[in-house]
């Protein structure tokens, strides 16, 4: 038996590590439904939740499977699902209804082709907006990009946290390739990384209401079963949590969803940059692109070009005020992506007018080769 | 005169009075009706509000659970077995129940229905079936009559109505049963039987939608269709001795299935209990 609780370097798969850092985060409950190629976090949940006292359970498809995901996280439970892009479009309903009902859970997406059933085999990042659009209605995402095995890990414990600190769904976006490829990972004693749970109420039962509007926005949660007796709905409600028709409870409400994470951005933005003080081009790449991005940097500066590298690992909140620094000098920008161009609107939206913005796509099922980018960076230089 | 013990005093106990009232619904809707019943049901197997948790979908009937005073969750369309279901197996110290209907429960969410019904989860189901989409104005739903109307069957509906009970004891349900908003006291009974039961329980009530179902298809007022609803219920156990002649346009009520099977959760519970002894060991 591979637990968390021995402090392992081990050869494993994204994938792998993703279940691993679930189980580290303190998850307990996984629905889900197989899909290509998000299976192995399925079937290493099915193994080792039962051993933790935790349940996994093999729904009848997507929609059923975030909403048991949503129902065992009211039970207070830390919850989550795994999935690819066809079962990412179906469960947006019920995400929708997390966001709304402010229900903590972790869904983790590992992207292949699309649209439709496109590629299930083979690589993309065209899910980027679907991660912040993907559902009806104005609400507000958290979404994380790893780039590597280790980071599968990391950023599936910081996903729980993002959860349960924020009371909202959190969007863990891998791909195909960090999904089956295999690297070394350490993994953590308990207590090495911080796990945080959800804010519990300190208050009698009658005093307490489900979306009460604190400092932070985000409200204390009881557990059902607890005494305190809530009501849960998809329509739009007060603090006491029943439905509302009153603009004002309206306007509430929707500003509690957005200003609980814009407010506090800070807390979730993670961004790596390399080599951007001297930087006239910079390379602009989150997770699997970002690892041919860094190399074809490396390239550019062997022969002396200024080329420097930002990766967000958070991707929403779209990390708006730290670009608009650290771009401020930088004349070129080369977005690389595996879809046909996604997060370069959010790059053109934040850049200087004086930054001319450049995309490096490739979305035909296969990664993108640091040759290419580094071609590329010959081009625009 | 004290009267403590009166039904409707029960009742009133559990309701979120200052909070919800008037409801939604209209007035000699039967839907008020099952949940005076599911209330009583409720008090009556003696579980505290802390434990139940009622969860619906979308619809009329699926506005059930916000007028009461225990947990409530109120899904998406047709999705209340799939959220009941990870409430459920999360945490089995919790007595779940879903209040669906025709066509949150049989149409959009027909999928779930039989998969819950075919894992034997432990969760009492009460299918308020009133033969049409009453919230968005009177569709037809899968359990119109064919040859009835409904706005969107302005010539009559050329589909066949599903029979929940069939279905769900052909799915795996362990105890099946129906009643009608007329047959009060058999309808506290039923829920009783089905909360008492360890297994998956749909109870079927038949009730009436007078506002769109009476209407386009004349068959009157609340009252007049609460006469329909006499004359046509038929208990289960008088049916077997009755000619076939005697049974037309007649349906069974009562308790129709009713057996001992594995419940889903507490198989899972064994898995558990084995890796933690293998621990202790």
């Amino acid at each position: 038996m591979t637990g968390m609780a021995t402090s392992t370097r081990k050869l494993m798969q994204g994938n792998e590590a993703c279940v691993q850092g679930a189980l580290y985060a303190g998850c307990r409950f996984f629905g889900g439904y197989p899909i290509t190629p998000s299976t192995e976090i399925a079937e290493g949940l099915a193994r080792q939740l039962p051993r933790y006292g935790g349940h996994f359970i093999q729904m009848e498809d997507e929609i059923a499977s975030i909403a048991a995901v949503i129902g065992a996280s009211l039970t207070g439970v830390k919850a989550m699902t795994a999935t690819s892009g066809p079962g990412f479009s179906l469960m947006q309903e019920n995400i929708g209804y997390a966001y709304m009902a402010e229900v903590p859970c972790v869904i983790i997406n590992v992207q292949r082709g699309g649209p439709s059933t496109g590629l299930p085999t083979k690589v993309a990042q065209a899910d980027t907006m679907q991660a912040r659009y993907g559902t009806h209605g104005d609400y507000y995402a958290i979404a994380v990009a790893p780039a590597s095995v280790r980071e599968c890990f990391e950023q599936t414990v910081k996903a729980f946290n993002y959860a349960e600190r924020f009371r909202t769904p959190v969007i863990v976006l891998t791909d195909e390739v960090i999904g089956h490829m295999r690297e070394m990972v350490t993994i953590p004693e308990p207590g090495e990384l911080e796990v945080i749970a959800r804010p519990k109420p300190d208050m009698p039962p009658e005093w307490y209401q489900h979306f009460e509007i604190t400092p932070t926005l985000v409200s204390p949660m009881a557990a059902m079963g607890e005494g305190y007796r809530y009501h849960t709905t998809g329509l739009t409600h007060d603090q006491a949590g029943f439905p509302t028709a009153v603009p004002e409870e309206i306007r509430q409400k929707l500003d509690k969803l957005k200003y609980k994470i814009v407010r506090f951005a800070d807390e979730l933005i993670q961004l790596d940059a390399e080599m951007m003080d001297d930087a006239g081009i910079c390379l602009f790449a989150y997770g699997i692109s970002a690892r041919a991005a860094r190399q074809a940097m490396y390239m550019a500066r062997e022969k002396r070009i200024r080329v420097g590298m930002i990766r967000p690992i958070t991707i929403w909140p779209f990390p708006d005020e730290k670009l608009r620094e650290m771009l401020e000098h930088v004349r070129r920008v080369v977005v690389v992506e595996l879809n046909q161009g996604q997060l370069i609107h959010e790059i053109e939206r934040v850049a200087p007018r004086t930054c001319k913005i450049i995309n490096q796509t490739r979305y035909d099922g296969e990664i993108i080769n640091p040759v290419e980018i580094y071609k590329r960076i010959l081009e625009v230089k | 005169m004290p009267s403590t013990n009166q039904p409707s005093d029960v009742t009133h106990q559990y309701l979120r009075v200052k909070k919800k009232f008037p409801n939604v619904w209209c007035a000699g809707c039967g839907i008020g009706v099952v949940m005076g019943s599911i209330i009583r049901a409720v008090d009556a197997v003696g579980y505290s509000r802390d434990e139940v948790v009622l969860v619906s979908g979308i619809g009329c009937s699926s506005r059930l659970p916000v007028y009461c005073d225990f947990n409530t969750l109120h899904t998406t369309h047709g999705r209340a077995l799939a959220f009941a279901t990870g409430v459920k197996l999360a945490k089995q110290s919790l007595k779940v129940m879903v209040i669906t209907g025709d066509g949150d429960g049989l149409a959009i969410g027909g999928n779930h229905f039989i998969h819950a019904c075919r894992r034997n989860i432990d969760i009492t189901t009460v299918l308020i079936n009133n033969q049409i989409y009453g919230m968005t104005g009177g569709q037809f739903s899968p359990t119109t009559p064919r040859g009835a109307y409904a706005s969107t069957a302005p010539y009559g509906n050329d589909e066949k109505a599903f029979d929940p009970t069939a279905l769900a004891k052909a799915a795996g349900a362990s105890y099946v049963a129906r009643g009608t908003v007329y047959h009060v006291q058999q309808m506290d009974k039923l829920i009783i039987g089905g909360l008492r039961k360890k297994g998956f329980a749909l109870i079927e009530v038949i009730s009436n939608c007078h506002t769109y179902y009476g209407r386009l298809n004349k068959e009157g007022d609340a009252v007049a269709m609460l006469e329909v609803m006499k004359k046509r219920a038929l208990p289960a156990k008088a049916a077997g001795s009755l000619p076939p002649e005697k049974l037309k346009d007649k349906f069974l009520t009562g308790v129709l299935w009713d057996v001992e099977m594995p419940e889903y959760c507490e198989e899972y519970q064994k898995l558990i209990d084995g890796f933690k002894k293998e621990k202790e060991e």
